[in-house]
């Protein structure tokens, strides 16, 4: 058995460090060297007993359980149940007091497990100075840079928090000039909230890391996922923020450790991390794609998101095979007029539900088979009237709340729904042992995981412009709005008014 | 109850901290107001249930039980059996945890007590400030750079 223990000092209030540790799910945001977590089952971040399954910057996977968390004693345990490392029985907790003398914060780290002899050093120095003491200086420098008010830098991107050392390395870019700080406008979430929390702000933008480019944005996509950014729905955006992980631009400058973009390439991209509603932005160029001409800026921005996703919700999630019902919600939205369009041409018999008259005539004009306006009449009830009884192989439901038990009643035997989205609101709690009625299954399809590498977004790409350059499918012009008018964007892309993309024009 | 708690980061390792403060009869050494103390009943400092009985410079007595003293955890707890403070159930614990960060040591001080409700506000502060906080600057400054 070894016992490490590190402790430091963190001149922040108490408050404000255990706001930060107490989030079992948010090391992700602050550790070097992790790359992404997130909770399994959904269960609450502060569910004792909850599990956290992450991935390291050097892509190993693990798993760790909550089993102790105190708000009074500002404390909490956890242990290890998966690791690429023999870290064999490990137990941590990490606790915090109040320096009362001024207002810091003590923080202790401290773990207890039973490594193999041999490697009983090495594991010892990773958890010591890998884990313990680079987590005490990025929760350090997370709250230095809260406390100098940059938005911005508050919050390192997650590309920035997966490559680590790039944060502290001095940046060398030979390409750009050196010279004063430069500022950009942005759109900045101060706080989770309503679309009022959308502000225009000037903010730093620092030159581009070795392994980053700058992008001058021309065309930004607005998407349901920015408004689930906003309000806290997803944490993908920590306030303060900018949210965004859609848009088209150029490439004004390149980082030394770049390769295969030069500056001047139309690019785009639809991935995270968040930042895309500003004029300019530093990224990682992994997921960003070179725009060929015959695709606009415009196209580009308003379709690569929703096209993304309707390639992997009719080709990894469900397979589509000719003959089947598929049953698409809110069809008239923008992933719902790529699915009609694509569902169609892949053979299926499209059912599509829309919330107006308008809308219904849209959808008819892109192919839909059977179009129900929901608001006047039950779709549960229509898909077995119009499938004789045999009900929807498949039902697409990004509407949530409202429509998630009608999608399971609209289901034929075998059935399958893949819920992607709660513009309603969350489903809610279901009781799986109903699903066997029908030996129903659900999928809950998140986009980071069909397209956060450049392997998995490939065939997602290739297969959506091939769709758009057939003319399998049509991305309709969007609807603009200034960049400062991205509160109003999103207002109306909550009232369910729109149809179509939404876009903001830099 | 009524409950105190101060602490401070002494600029020294919490080993050579803790060399000073383990003597329970060895306040007059660094705390400022003691003037002297002694054991009573030819005990040892370091033996559990023994009394410290210490003469404040201001003239007050206090006489004190060692209730507990752990070198493991670097703690020691005490309670108050007679004072001139009107405090009663007066039960204290310091205890030192090492920072490895720099090799420093945070001190804590805490103390839970009864006492009349309109005395409560002017008690913590003597304790908490007069006696705790003056203490504890006294080992910051001790050790200090």
């Amino acid at each position: 058995m070894v016992r490490v223990f590190q402790s430091t000092i963190i001149d922040a209030p108490i408050d404000e460090v255990w706001a930060i540790l107490r989030d079992f799910n948010g090391h992700d945001r602050w550790h070097p060297a992790i790359a992404f977590s997130e909770i399994e089952g959904g269960d609450p971040v502060d569910a004792v007993g909850s599990v956290r399954h992450f991935r390291l910057a050097d892509g190993g996977e693990l798993r760790e359980q909550l089993l102790a968390l105190s708000d009074k004693d500002r404390r909490l345990s956890y242990c290890l149940l998966e690791a690429p490392l023999p870290l064999m029985g490990y137990v941590a907790s990490v606790r915090l007091k109040p320096v009362t003398d001024g207002n810091a914060t003590f923080w202790e780290w401290r773990s207890e497990f039973n490594p193999p002899a041999h490697r009983r050093d090495e594991l010892v120095k990773l958890v010591t100075e890998g884990i313990y003491q680079a987590g005490f200086a990025a929760v350090r420098n997370l709250l230095r840079g809260r406390s100098v008010g940059s938005p911005v830098d508050a919050r390192p991107s997650r590309a920035v928090a997966a490559s680590a050392p790039s944060a502290s390395v001095p940046r060398v870019v030979p390409t750009v000039t050196p010279g004063q700080a430069a500022t950009t406008r942005a759109i900045v979430v101060e706080r989770y909230g309503g679309p009022e929390e959308l502000q225009l702000r000037e903010i730093g933008l620092p030159q581009p890391a070795p392994n980053e480019v700058q992008i001058r944005h021309t065309v930004i996509g607005v998407n349901f996922i920015d408004v689930y950014c906003r309000t806290g729905y997803f944490d993908l955006l920590q306030p303060p923020g900018v949210p965004g992980m859609e848009a088209a631009g150029v490439i004004e400058a390149v980082g030394s450790a770049v390769s295969g973009f030069s500056v001047g390439d139309r690019v785009a991209y639809a991935c995270p991390p968040v930042g895309a509603y500003c004029e300019r932005r530093n990224m990682v160029p992994d997921l960003l794609l070179q725009l060929s001409d015959d695709i606009s800026d415009d196209i580009a921005a308003a379709g690569l998101l929703k096209g993304i996703a309707a390639s992997f919700l009719l080709h990894d999630v469900h397979v589509v095979r000719p003959g089947e019902i598929v049953l698409i919600h809110a069809a008239a939205g923008g992933v719902g007029q790529l699915l009609v369009q694509w569902a169609r041409h892949l053979g299926a018999t499209v059912i599509a539900t829309v919330s107006s008259d308008d809308k219904a005539r849209i959808v008819e004009r892109l192919g839909a088979h059977h179009v129900i306006v929901y608001s006047r009449e039950n779709f549960a009830e229509a898909v077995m009237r119009l499938t004789g009884g045999a009900g929807a192989d498949v039902a697409y439901d990004a509407v949530g709340n409202d429509t998630f038990g009608g999608s399971l009643a609209a289901l034929g035997v075998r059935g399958h729904l893949v819920s992607f989205g709660q513009a309603s609101g969350p489903v809610g709690n279901w009781d799986i042992g109903r699903f066997s009625s029908k030996s129903v299954t659900i999928s809950r399809p998140n986009y980071a995981h069909y397209t956060d590498t450049p392997q998995k977004l490939a065939p997602q790409l290739n297969r959506f412009f091939a769709a758009l350059r057939q003319g399998v499918i049509k991305v309709e012009p969007p609807r603009y709005y200034d960049l400062a008018a991205a509160s109003e964007a999103h207002r109306d892309l909550e009232s369910r008014r729109t149809t179509g993309a939404l876009v903001l024009k830099v | 109850m009524t409950k105190v708690y101060v602490s401070s980061v002494i600029p020294a390792p919490a080993a050579e901290v803790w060399k000073l403060v383990r003597n329970f009869n060895g306040l007059p050494g660094w705390a400022p107001f003691v003037a002297e103390s002694r054991i009573e009943q030819n005990a040892q400092a370091d033996q559990i249930g023994c009394i410290r009985n210490f003469t404040l410079k201001d003239g007050g007595r206090i006489r004190e039980r060692l209730l507990a003293l752990s070198d493991y955890d670097l703690s020691c707890s005490y309670a108050i059996l007679e004072s001139p403070m009107a405090v009663e159930n007066y039960v204290a614990t310091l205890s030192l945890t090492p920072i490895t960060d720099g090799n420093l040591t945070l001190a804590e001080w805490q103390a839970e007590f009864d006492c009349a409700p309109d005395r409560e506000a002017t008690l913590m502060q003597q304790i908490g400030t007069g006696v705790f906080q003056t203490a504890l600057t006294a080992l910051k400054n001790r050790f200090g750079r």
